[in-house]
């Protein structure tokens, strides 16, 4: 038996909702409930009966300890771009970020939407990557938007949500068939809300920057407009749904009617929108291209007022590795897409600093919900949940140097940006897979 | 004279002492076209490259020539044919011409940002000869030259733009010039051809040609692209020249000594009465061409200058 006990802690607890110092005891790499009346490390080794010094005491000097991460929506492109980044690649990437699962992406070339690749991936993923690896699989054959792949054998194979990922299902038809067919299985699926007739070919929010710079680009309304579209059509099949990223303040009333309404509706965001307005991309800079494009500064205000009011659930890195051939072009004809398994921490600690949002609130956001809403067991501190744990110092400060990212692709907004957090130590299951020195 | 810019990538980057720079030295090279011995030395010994990724006739050709009668070696480089259809990218074109020390590099290409994105790469001297949507730097120069020598001066003047605002490289970079020289500038043209948010540039924005002409200094009229007019942002050619086409009868409503401009080539009876483009008591439109050589030739001077005085060589 192993038992860990982490002490002088700040705790972290998204689902009491509390911020306080205390310890934490990991049994068998689960989350235990301490010994009645047992205060000190001696007292609990007492009290459970261990055999002297087999109890491991790690001494957190008061940083934070929090449930570590489970990021809805990382790209590891396998099968098919190895080269811009690879299960051990983003493993250790999220690994040193404080993500303790990554619920990855099937737009990958190949999709992934037979039982076959999904099986091919997951044998990758466990035996490569040091944290938990949950794999999403595509909504539509080869998210061509035309035929639904085969939702019950992929939830077979451990396929844990089903989406298109960017790829807007046009044909309503197709969607509302393979909403319905998905609620029957219980199975949840992820959309991308975006009009995708306005918004093709846009590579910027329309706005007085877009202009300037003479960008194609799409009103934010193109946004709730697929909002509202998914809207009605979960009122028709009553399916399981979660928008992957609302970014913009107008589409936020309609998801507030929609959970008002008793949908089974929940929304995210990117981090890069928490964090990042359309003025970020200054003189051409690709690296802050991604889609949806990065919005105006009253939308960043309101999206962030809507994840502290809870009404957006979840924060997700949006992780998309690009390779310099890739973004090393003009602005329309770049990639989109930024790498942020490691720079999610630090960013969501952006908003702790600035006072917009509190610990608990982020780390709801960031490991309970998400964990809850796939129905896994981590995301929390109680007593039986696994020990996924990441412990991290909010204050320190430091600037970030891109190649010294783990990801094979460094496409990050953040290069030379100046950031306060960093993760000291990440656990799964108990076990450390990350230590910085 | 002082103009310390390493490139003119955009009238954005530029202050109104540099803008004054410019038109002054153009000035002199007005005068020096229109003798017959037309030639200068002060690009002697350099290298000029024009690479243009979109087609361009009158804007290519107006930079050989200021080029090749300031002296420089001049080449052009049709790049639409060449090994960016191999599948080359922009920066390795751009690495594989730096190779060859070309001392300026005329760029034209069809995406907004590219030319800024090769002058990053390249160290020469990079001249921006339209970049997608965003600038047209040495068009909107010229305009104000023609508008300088017409007008007497270059501010407190009313400036209509007229047209296809949302997809002209030429409005942005007007927009800003005029700006920048403190005259009042509106923008005339349907809903669907004008920028999002533009009023937020300090601009009128009008959709109705009278209200907008309304005593105008000078009239600008824009180029609208053939793709742009059937049924997907107007209607129709005619419905088009019926509101927006500038005749007799719609400047009228401007002042009577407004002169009227053209950046080329026009669609005659779709943007701009025939007649009213060759009276050469209101149209500056030839005016604009003249001015436009004495203004690459005044730019690429000072451009030159900066990068000779930059080179270890210096003298």
């Amino acid at each position: 038996m192993t038992v860990q006990l982490f002490i002088n802690a700040r705790l972290i607890d998204p689902e009491a909702r509390t911020d306080q110092p205390g310890m934490l005891l990991v049994s068998n790499g689960a989350i235990a409930a301490p010994p009645e009346s047992a205060e000190t490390p001696a007292a609990i080794a007492n009290a459970l009966k261990l055999p002297p010094g087999t109890l491991e005491v790690i001494d957190c000097n008061g940083k934070c300890l929090a449930p570590g991460i489970v990021d809805i929506g990382v790209k590891v492109c396998e099968p098919g771009e190895r080269h811009k980044e690879s299960y051990r690649s983003a493993g250790l990437a999220a690994a040193a970020g404080g993500v303790t699962t990554m619920v990855t992406r099937p737009d990958t070339v190949p999709a992934i939407d037979s039982p076959e690749t999904l099986e091919f991936v997951t044998r990758r993923a466990n035996a490569a990557a040091p944290v938990n690896v949950l794999p999403m699989a595509s909504l539509t054959k080869g998210r061509a938007g035309r035929e639904m792949t085969e939702i019950s054998f992929l939830m077979d194979a451990g396929a844990v949500a089903f989406t298109d990922c960017d790829h807007v299902v046009q044909n309503t038809k197709v969607f509302a068939r393979a909403l319905t067919y998905a609620r029957a299985l219980g199975a949840l699926v992820i959309a991308h809300p975006q009009e995708p007739i306005l918004s093709d070919g846009a590579c910027a929010t329309s706005g007085k920057f877009a202009s300037l710079r003479g960008l194609p680009a799409v009103s934010p309304m193109a946004e709730r407009m697929g909002l509202d579209r998914d809207i009605a059509l979960l009122e028709m099949t009553g399916a399981r749904y979660h928008a992957d990223q609302i970014t913009t303040a107008r589409a936020l009333p309609a998801l507030q009617r929609a959970k008002r309404n008793g949908l089974d509706i929940t929304a995210g965001v990117s981090i890069h929108h928490l964090t990042l307005n359309d003025l970020d991309v200054a003189d051409y800079r690709t690296f802050f291209k991604v889609k949806p494009p990065l919005r105006a500064e009253d939308d960043r205000i309101a999206v962030i007022e809507a994840l502290r009011d809870g009404l957006i659930d979840i924060i997700s890195s949006m992780h998309t590795p690009q390779d310099e051939e890739s973004k090393r072009l003009p602005f329309e004809e770049a990639a989109s897409g930024a790498v942020a398994l490691e720079t999610l921490l630090p960013a969501a600690m952006r908003l702790f600093h600035a006072g917009q949002v509190d610990m608990p609130t982020l780390f709801a956001a960031l490991s309970l919900n998400p964990a809850k809403r796939l129905g896994l067991p981590c995301g929390r501190l109680a007593p039986g949940a696994p020990a996924d744990l990441v412990l991290f110092d909010p204050d320190v400060p430091f600037v970030l140097d891109r190649t010294t990212l783990r990801s094979k692709s460094r496409n990050t907004p953040f290069d030379g940006a100046r950031m306060q957090g960093r993760v000291i130590a990440t656990y799964v299951a108990g076990a450390p897979v990350f230590r910085r020195d | 004279m002082s103009f310390l810019h390493r490139h003119l990538l955009g009238i954005e980057q530029l202050g109104p002492q540099d803008i004054t720079t410019i038109l002054d030295l153009a000035e002199d090279y007005v005068t020096l076209n229109r003798q017959s011995a037309k030639h200068s030395d002060v690009l002697a010994g350099l290298t000029q490259i024009n690479m243009f990724f979109e087609n361009s006739t009158r804007t290519q050709a107006s930079f050989e020539i200021a080029g090749k009668r300031l002296g420089a070696d001049v080449m052009n480089m049709a790049m639409q044919a060449s090994s960016i259809k191999k599948g080359e990218t922009l920066i390795d074109t751009a690495l594989t011409l730096n190779a060859m020390h070309p001392d300026l590099l005329v760029v034209r290409h069809p995406q907004s940002g590219a030319v800024d994105l090769l002058a990053q790469k390249v160290n020469c001297a990079v001249l921006n000869a339209g970049d997608g949507r965003h600038e047209h730097p040495t068009q909107a120069l010229l305009d104000a030259l023609t508008i300088r020598r017409a007008k007497g001066r270059l501010h407190r003047l009313t400036v209509a733009i007229c047209g296809d605002i949302a997809h002209s490289r030429v409005a942005r970079s007007n927009i800003l010039l005029l700006g920048k020289m403190e005259n009042r500038i509106r923008l005339i043209g349907p809903p669907t051809l004008m920028p999002s948010q533009i009023e937020q540039f300090g601009v009128e924005v009008f959709d109705d040609m009278h209200a907008g002409l309304a005593d105008a200094d000078v009239v600008m009229m824009l180029r609208l692209q053939r793709e742009r007019m059937d049924g997907g942002f107007i209607p129709s050619e005619r419905e088009y020249y019926h509101r927006f086409g500038l005749d007799l009868e719609k400047l009228a409503l401007a002042k009577p000594d407004a002169i009227v401009m053209h950046p080329g080539p026009m669609n005659r009876g779709v943007e701009i009465d025939g007649t009213l483009a060759d009276d050469i008591n209101r149209s500056v439109i030839q005016d604009q061409v003249e001015m436009g050589v004495a203004v690459r030739m005044a730019a690429m001077e000072l451009l030159a200058r900066n990068l000779l005085s930059s080179r270890p060589d210096a003298a």
